[in-house]
């Protein structure tokens, strides 16, 4: 049977040259199944995330990240991205004079061999499907690549694009951060259409309130650069009413 | 260098004069000439003779020679000391475009790369490298001389301009950009050959952009060409020069003038992207005289050549004046792009926009200087300028030059300068969508560039894409 999962086994990194922050990354998302991952400030979270998506400015020590049986950790970004792995960024940048049509095109090009480029109906539909599945005016698409957007709306971005990438595994980092409640739902809804039997995510936050509306299969916990515990979505719940202090006392972390 | 006429040099020849008594670029040059290299005195007037020039022409040329002798080059502004008058030819073939080759083969193989990969069709390609002649463009531009004629408007090479218009052009020429002014001008007002003479009376409007492509095979892209450019009281056009893919020339020098008189509620738009070879010094004098009403925009690409410098220019010297500069500077490996503009306000109530992007990488240098000069008396003027540099890399340099005179209090004028990086975050987002390093690296660039860009007439933004493309890649390492 072939693996259909994100698995990362006993992962170290650190900042490149620098602050150790992931001592054993234990971690394995199924596809089909939402994950997600909690704990405290500065347990590493954000960094595991970037460290997914082969953010260049830290590195690894030990251990692998497969993606359905490939080690990536030898993979550019962007031939990951293009492996199937999705990062949903906690403070996506501006990219000034892009329009978000037009990076959407390129990006889903680049998945495609030379000469078999998008059509214009099909990705014409893709989009569509996306902006009503986030409540959205088509208008934004013609907008630059959150220029100017409020912090909401760049995170409406990430998961639009999401959508429209349509990848195997999505990491969510903090995309509820900042949010308030409208655009929490908002949000939550489109990651809920996303939702399907291809497609695995693991969601980073640090709130409850964001799992009532996208309910996860189970949740991990982090702490001081490992996953300490994991377990069915009430975990999350005992979190909120406990605190991490709990988890760090019932590991003797 | 090589040697770019087949002609023998002791020929000085003159076979096949008849061709020249009249405009028709079907015939083929059966005649060759050049001057000898350098320049001097005899230069001067071989050429004007070669031409059959009027006395006064003669006269200007060789005033122009003594004003560029005593005045000598600018002691300001990038490293020129790399070009010797004396290696070069001062005027080569009266027909013919100006430092072509004979042969496709002998156009360097980077370039005819380039063209192959811009997608430029090769009988284009053979235009732009300066192998012979643009005959298939011959009927379009026919039909459209026919229907510009209807209307009066006047579209021809300089050369023959001052030939049968000889009142109007010297009424206006050298009335902008007099020999005076700068070394560079002195010595194409000494040494011109070809450029566009345009003349669109009053109220006409020309929807077709005149693009001097169309002139081609008469020199309009040569070494000391002189554009004359007026636009009567009312009129409305756009004129087009050059081209985004690379020209190449054999010839290091290429020094033009541009003079544009916009009268009374006139629009002009004239629009240039060079992208010389970069063994080029490209120094070029392009200025405007905006009357009152009139609206005057320089669009200007700087893509090639080994040193530019060149700052359009409008002098607002009617009421309700307005000027426009919108610029693109490249400054690749070993290129100094020292651009700019000036806007000079002389009259009441006149307005003027600048935008400069300038993109610097490897051991490529940019640099933006301007002036804006408000007037005493120039009540209620407005500038704006903003320029924006992006380094792609850590060798790369830019900088600003701004001058800003203001003698009117109740002017306004602001200025805005930023530099950026080319940002890691940025290269990394786009990456973790799937796009390579160099299409993040072209994508960030065009974005950049995207105010500016989108200004261009939809041919000349496709192929300023692909040419980031080309640009960019390589870059990553």
């Amino acid at each position: 049977m072939t693996d259909t999962t994100l698995d990362i086994r006993n992962l170290h990194a650190r900042i490149r040259g620098g602050e150790t922050i992931l001592r054993g990354v234990d971690l394995t998302v199924p596809r089909g199944e939402v994950h997600a991952l909690m704990g405290p400030n500065g347990s590493g979270k954000s960094t595991l995330a970037k460290i997914i998506a082969g953010d260049p400015s830290y590195e690894v020590t030990e251990g692998s990240i497969l993606l359905e049986g490939q080690n990536v950790l030898d993979l550019e970004p962007d031939e990951r991205a293009r492996a199937g792995l999705y990062l949903a960024f906690q403070y996506p940048v501006e990219v000034p004079g892009v329009s978000i049509a037009n990076f959407l095109r390129l990006a889903l090009n680049a998945r495609r061999a030379e000469g078999e480029e998008i059509g214009v109906m099909e990705f014409y539909q893709k989009l569509q499907k996306a902006v009503e599945a986030l409540d959205w005016d088509e208008s934004i698409l013609e907008r630059n690549l959150h220029e100017g957007f409020s912090g909401g709306e760049k995170k409406r971005s990430e998961i639009l694009q999401l959508l429209v990438l349509e990848p195997k595994y999505a990491i969510l980092d903090e995309t509820d951060s900042g949010l308030d409640i409208d655009a929490l739902k908002v949000v939550s809804q489109g990651v809920n259409a996303a939702r399907g039997p291809d497609f695995g995510c693991l969601m980073i936050t640090h709130y409850q309130r964001l799992l009532n509306y996208i309910v996860p299969d189970r949740v991990h916990v982090m702490v001081d650069g490992r996953v300490v515990t994991e377990g069915p979505k009430e975990l999350a719940m005992e979190l909120d009413s406990k605190g991490y202090d709990w988890v760090r006392d019932q590991v003797g972390a | 260098m090589t040697d770019v006429t087949k002609a023998d040099p002791d020929a000085d020849g003159l076979q096949g004069m008849e061709h020249t008594k009249q405009y028709d670029f079907r015939l083929p040059e059966t005649y060759f000439y050049r001057s000898e290299k350098g320049l001097d005195r005899r230069v001067v007037e071989k050429i004007s003779y070669f031409k059959q020039e009027p006395e006064w022409m003669l006269q200007f040329r060789l005033r122009a020679l003594e004003i560029a002798e005593k005045k000598g080059p600018p002691k300001w502004g990038p490293d020129l000391s790399g070009l010797r008058f004396e290696n070069i030819y001062f005027y080569i073939r009266p027909n013919e475009r100006q430092g072509t080759v004979d042969s496709w083969d002998e156009i360097p193989e980077e370039v005819r790369e380039t063209y192959r990969r811009l997608g430029v069709p090769e009988a284009e390609q053979r235009v732009l490298a300066g192998v012979g002649a643009q005959y298939e463009s011959e009927m379009v531009y026919h039909k459209l001389k026919e229907e510009w004629e209807k209307k009066g408007v006047i579209f021809l090479d300089t050369d023959t301009g001052l030939k049968e218009h000889p009142e109007v052009f010297k009424e206006y020429f050298s009335t902008v950009v007099p020999p005076e002014d700068n070394y560079y001008a002195a010595v194409n007002s000494a040494v011109w050959s070809g450029g566009s003479f345009v003349y669109v009376p009053e109220g006409v409007e020309v929807g077709v952009p005149l693009q001097a492509y169309f002139l081609l095979n008469a020199q309009s892209i040569g070494q000391f060409e002189r554009t004359l450019i007026i636009g009567a009281p009312g009129s409305k056009f756009h004129y087009i020069e050059g081209c985004t893919a690379p020209a190449y020339t054999t010839d290091a020098f290429h020094s033009g003038v541009i003079e544009i008189i916009a009268q009374d509620n006139s629009q002009v738009r004239y629009s240039t992207i060079q992208n010389w070879s970069h063994n080029v010094y490209n120094l070029v004098t392009q200025r405007a005289l905006v009357h009152a009403g009139a609206s005057m925009g320089w669009l200007d690409g700087n893509l090639g050549s080994k040193v530019t410098m060149k700052y359009p220019s409008c002098y607002l010297v009617g009421e309700h004046a307005h000027g426009e500069v919108l610029s693109i500077a490249f400054a690749g490996d070993g290129q100094h792009q020292d651009a700019g503009s000036k806007m000079i306000h002389a009259a009441p109530h006149t307005t003027s926009s600048v935008v400069s992007k300038s993109i610097s990488k490897g051991s490529g240098r940019s640099s933006y200087r301007g002036l804006v000069q408000i007037h005493d008396g120039a009540v209620g003027a407005r500038s704006n300028v903003e320029c924006d540099a992006l380094l792609l890399d850590d060798t790369a340099k830019t900088d600003t030059y701004p001058y800003i005179e203001i003698n009117e209090k109740t002017a306004h004028v602001g200025h805005e300068a930023t530099v950026s990086k080319l940002d890691d975050e940025q290269i990394f987002y786009l990456m973790s969508r799937g796009l390579a390093e160099d299409e993040a690296m072209a994508l960030i660039v065009r974005g950049f560039l995207d105010p500016v860009a989108k200004e261009l007439p939809l041919e000349y933004a496709v192929e300023l894409n692909r040419l980031i493309e080309l640009e960019m890649e390589g870059s990553v390492g």
